[in-house]
Parts: structure tokens; C-alpha cells; sequence
């Protein structure tokens, strides 16, 4: 077990390092001159010659990348060129909202999704139903249903706030701008786990030990829950493991929908203000954050079945 | 036809082909604003309303539909090309290859198509150009896990071995016998790559990293329309609702597809 995290760790890290290198190959071959795009053509030498000694751009390419690899080390991701602050504390300012709404996302994705699933297996016709109904919500683009649920229950029946975010400091306010938010993602994402589960879910039923505990004459309900579930689960954390992409994305989706002050709106800003360092940041930040929701659904798997360490 | 999926999902994709196709002969221009018809609920002169610049919806879904099958059809291509190839050579030559290719492809899981279109926005400017190969790139891993794990369990069947013992060449064995051996399995993953490439199209426009104003997008019209929902919501719900179908389809035809070539069955 110990060796098999270990060694899962290493690639998680490998991977890092490689997207990494990616991002800042991507950066390196940005057209044109970096400190005109930023400055424009009217800037002063002066100007010219300090932003290129704040961006490294003195120095050779192979240095830079050291240099850039050696802050990384540190938790050092340069300076934002627009707000003239260090890359992590900006992005640490914004982290909270995004980690919250992927968070509670997920959360309700899943409490949507079991239930459901376990529904669907005890009625044939809430089965049919229940199949289509998430085949449709599968194909809704998330801006979409975030548009619609906008419209209905903040515009049309204004039940919660249309936008915007109050901060931590009232929790019970902060959740309920986050409501209608974290609903949009738990509702886009919840089909795919709705169908994974009721595919595993079959699959286990269709075992011989279902058919002994049924012999014994146990409830069917209690067959699901007790005996169907947990074997079933064991897929579904695979299919967690590379949710954690569609997440952070659809996450930063929902904050452009509902104006959100979280890391999407900070990446478009970057773009927009040329801030290079602080979208390398982000991106950086936002694929580290994949890696290790992989790697804890690879450990999670391998804790649930320890055959995989093995293997 | 005994799949309803199948069936269902043939139709729908149908129609957005015909949508797109239908785009050359309306002779409406859907960017040519009449401020004096802002907003409007359909009406015999635009058969769907009109948006909040007075462009006829009509024509503007047309041509988006158009933009967004050019769009997919691209990405979708280069998710095979480098995919596939890719798949087939880890899966066949195994071993080192097959550990750096892995190392590759997890790399670009972690770098999912919006981080991706960030990135080749900010090098060549956000448009069409940059979302297509940003979306392309991340259907890349997909098309490579088909590829490698077909390739996998069939390297060792009887009729590749006889083939190496007539004496092919790895390169014929993998083009002539393995390849044909994957199309269905191919044209499976396809239709849901393109259901995939259509939503993260939309998502890239609507963020402003995809097809660029005025040529119309289906997100990017949905944009612009959400402000003035309380006004008139034709302009929200017709991008969004043809989106949704079309994306509708290609799932169901995936599926039905899927369903249909599995020998079990």
C-alpha cells in the first residue's frame, strides 16, 4: 500500500512538472514582444527595460526556467503585472470560492445521483423515466442551465440572489449566493454519475452472492443498500478521479453565469490584461488542483480495494 | 433500427446538418443589426425573433450551427489524428514508449480543454483558431485509451501473428489489420467526442475564448442574450435549446451506435 501511494505520488508529481513545463513552454512562445503587448507602443525605455527585468527577460530561456522551477519549489509564482502582487496571494484570495462551489458541486452531484440510481433499479417505468431525463440533462451546456435556473428562481421568482458574492464574513449569506450556483454544477454534473452508477449497480446485481442474500429472503431495499452498494461504488471512484477537470471547468463556467469573484474571473482578467505571470499562476494552480483530486481517488480506490496496490 | 436511441439520435443530428447546410440558402444576413426591431417574439418576418440588436435569430442560428459543426468536425479530427496514431503505437510497441506516452497523456487530463484554450489564447488571441485546437488537444487522451487498450488485446490475436509470420511489416500489420479492427469502436467515441466538442465550443465562446463577434456562436449568442431575459427570452432559449438537441443527438447516436455494433447483443 505504502510503496503503490508512493509510487502514485511520484507520477502525480511527474505530471506537475510536466504540465508545468508545458504552461511556461506555452508563455515562452508568446509572439511578438511580451513587454509591448503589455506596456503598449507609447512606453518610456525606462518602463521598458524595468518590466523586462521584473519578467526575466534579460536573462536566457534555459535560466529563466530554472529560475521559474526554483520559485515553484518555494511557492514563489512571480508578481501579477496588473495588481502588483505576488501571483499566490492573489490566487489564494480567490481559491476559497471556487474549492467551495466545486466542492458543493460534487456534493450534491453525488446526493442527486445514488439516490436516484437506487430509485431507478427498484421501478421499471421511474427507470425509463429517470434514463432520459439525465440523457437530457447530459446534453445541456452548463451555462445554459445556469442561464435558465438564473432566470426562474433569481429573476422570475426571486427566491434567491441573481449574482455577485458577499465574502465569508456572513456564512449563512455567503451560502445563499452560492446556492443557485453550486445547484447548476451539482445538476450538470450529477447525469454522468447517475448513469455510471446505475450501470455498476447493475452489474452487481446480477452476482451470485445478490442472489443468495435474496434467497435468504432479505428485503430488496436492504439487497441495494447493504450488499449492491458499496462493490458498486468501487467503479464510481474511478469515474470520480477524472471528474475533477469537468469540476474545476464547469466551476469556472458557473462563476462567469453568476458573476463570481473566483479564480475563472481572475484567469479572464489575466487574459484580458496581458498579466501572463498570473494566468501562468492560475493554470498552474488549477491543473495542480486535478492531479491531486486524481491522485486522492486512486488512493481512495486502492483503499476500498486493495487488490490494485498489488497489481 | 431497433434502437430507439439510435433512431432518436440519427434524426436529431439530421437536422442540425440540415440547419447547417440550410444556412447557405436563407437568404437572411445575421449580422445586420435593425435597431428598430430589437427583441421581437417571432413574427412572419423572423420566423424565430429577433436578438437584443435586432439580428434576425433565424439566420443567426443557422450560420451558428454552421460555425459549431466546422468547429467540431476540426477538433474532433485532431483528437483522432493525434490520438489514435498515438494509441496505437503505445499499445503495439508497449514497454518505455508506452510509459512516456502515458506520462503525456495525463499531463494533458490535467490541462483540460478550458486551461488549454486559456493558454492558446493568450498566444494567438482568443477566436475561433485557438478554442478549436484547445478543444481538439483535450479530446486527444480519450481517442489514445480506445486506441492503446484495442491494440492491446489484440496484438497478440491469432490472425496479427499470422500476418507477422507471412512476413508483414509492424508498420502494415498496425494499418492493415489492427486499424480496421478499431473503426467501430472509432466511430463510437466520435459521436460522443463531437457531442463534447460542441459543449466545450459553446463554453469557450461564451466565455469570450471562442468564435469571435459578430460571427454568430451558439454560446456567445446566449451571452449576449442573458441580460435581457426578463425582456424576451427567445434570444436565450433558441442558441440554447438548439445547442442542447444537437448535443442531445449526438450522444443518443453514440450510445445507439455503441449498443448497435456490440456483438453481445
Amino acid at each position: 500500500m505504502a510503496a503503490y501511494a508512493l509510487r502514485r505520488l511520484l507520477l502525480a508529481l511527474a505530471t506537475l512538472w510536466l504540465a508545468g513545463s508545458l504552461v511556461f513552454l506555452f508563455l515562452l512562445l508568446l509572439p511578438g514582444d511580451p513587454v509591448q503587448a503589455i506596456l503598449g507602443l507609447e512606453a518610456s525605455p525606462e518602463a521598458r527595460a524595468a518590466l523586462e527585468r521584473s519578467l526575466g527577460l534579460d536573462r536566457p530561456p534555459l535560466e529563466r526556467y530554472l529560475a521559474w522551477l526554483w520559485g515553484l519549489l518555494q511557492l514563489d509564482l512571480g508578481e501579477s503585472i496588473r495588481y502588483a502582487k505576488p501571483v499566490l496571494a492573489l490566487i489564494l484570495e480567490r481559491l476559497p470560492l471556487t474549492l467551495a462551489l466545486t466542492a458543493l458541486g460534487l456534493l450534491g452531484a453525488l446526493s442527486l445521483a445514488l439516490p436516484l440510481a437506487l430509485l431507478a433499479l427498484r421501478h421499471r417505468a421511474l427507470d425509463l423515466v429517470l434514463g432520459g431525463l439525465m440523457a437530457l440533462l447530459q446534453s445541456l451546456p452548463t451555462f445554459f442551465l445556469g442561464v435558465v435556473l438564473l432566470y426562474a428562481l433569481a429573476v422570475h421568482l426571486p427566491l434567491f440572489p441573481a449574482g455577485g458574492f458577499p465574502g465569508w464574513d456572513r456564512p449563512l449569506e455567503a451560502l445563499r449566493h452560492l446556492f443557485l450556483p453550486a445547484l447548476t454544477l451539482a445538476l450538470a454534473r450529477a447525469a454522468i454519475l447517475f448513469r455510471m452508477a446505475r450501470a455498476s449497480l447493475l452489474e452487481v446485481m446480477g452476482q451470485d452472492y445478490i442472489r443468495t442474500a435474496r434467497a435468504k429472503g432479505v428485503p430488496e431495499g436492504w439487497v441495494l443498500l447493504k450488499h449492491a452498494l458499496r462493490p458498486a461504488s468501487l467503479p464510481l471512484v474511478t469515474v470520480l478521479g477524472l471528474e475533477g477537470g469537468f469540476l474545476l471547468t464547469g466551476a469556472v463556467i458557473v462563476e462567469a453565469v453568476f458573476a463570481l469573484p473566483g479564480m475563472g474571473s481572475l484567469a479572464l482578467t489575466a487574459l484580458e490584461a496581458r498579466d501572463y505571470p498570473l494566468l501562468q499562476g492560475l493554470v498552474l494552480v488549477l491543473s495542480a488542483l486535478i492531479v491531486a483530486f486524481n491522485l486522492a481517488a486512486d488512493l481512495l480506490y486502492s483503499l476500498l480495494d486493495p487488490r490494485v496496490a498489488y497489481a | 433500427m431497433r434502437s430507439p436511441s439510435l433512431l432518436f439520435g440519427s434524426f436529431l443530428v439530421g437536422l442540425f446538418l440540415l440547419m447547417a447546410l440550410a444556412s447557405s440558402i436563407y437568404p437572411v444576413d445575421p449580422n445586420a443589426p435593425d435597431f428598430l426591431a430589437r427583441l421581437k417574439p417571432p413574427s412572419p418576418e423572423h420566423p424565430l425573433g429577433t436578438d437584443p440588436l435586432g439580428r434576425d435569430l433565424l439566420a443567426r442560428i443557422l450560420h451558428g450551427a454552421k460555425n459549431a459543426l466546422l468547429v467540431g468536425g476540426i477538433a474532433v479530427a485532431v483528437g483522432v489524428l493525434l490520438g489514435v496514431p498515438l494509441g496505437l503505437l503505445a499499445g503495439y510497441l508497449g514497454e518505455g514508449w508506452d510509459a512516456v506516452l502515458n506520462l503525456l497523456m495525463e499531463t494533458l487530463y490535467a490541462l483540460p480543454g478550458l486551461l488549454l484554450a486559456l493558454l492558446f489564447a493568450a498566444l494567438m488571441g482568443p477566436g475561433a483558431l485557438s478554442g478549436m485546437l484547445a478543444v481538439g488537444l483535450s479530446l486527444v487522451p480519450a481517442f489514445y485509451r480506445m486506441a492503446r487498450a484495442l491494440t492491446l488485446g489484440l496484438k497478440t490475436a491469432p490472425f496479427v501473428e499470422a500476418a507477422l509470420a507471412l512476413g508483414a511489416t509492424p508498420g502494415r500489420v498496425l494499418v492493415r489489420h489492427l486499424l480496421p479492427n478499431l473503426l467501430g469502436p472509432l466511430l463510437v467515441q466520435a459521436s460522443l467526442a463531437f457531442a463534447a466538442a460542441l459543449l466545450a465550443e459553446a463554453a469557450l465562446s461564451y466565455l469570450g475564448l471562442g468564435i469571435q463577434p459578430p460571427d454568430p456562436s451558439l454560446g456567445r449568442m446566449l451571452k449576449e442574450a442573458q441580460s435581457f431575459l426578463p425582456l424576451s427570452p427567445y434570444p436565450a432559449l433558441v442558441p440554447g435549446l438548439t445547442l442542447s438537441l444537437a448535443v442531445l443527438g449526438f450522444n443518443l447516436l453514440g450510445d445507439g451506435l455503441r449498443d448497435y455494433l456490440d456483438p453481445r447483443r
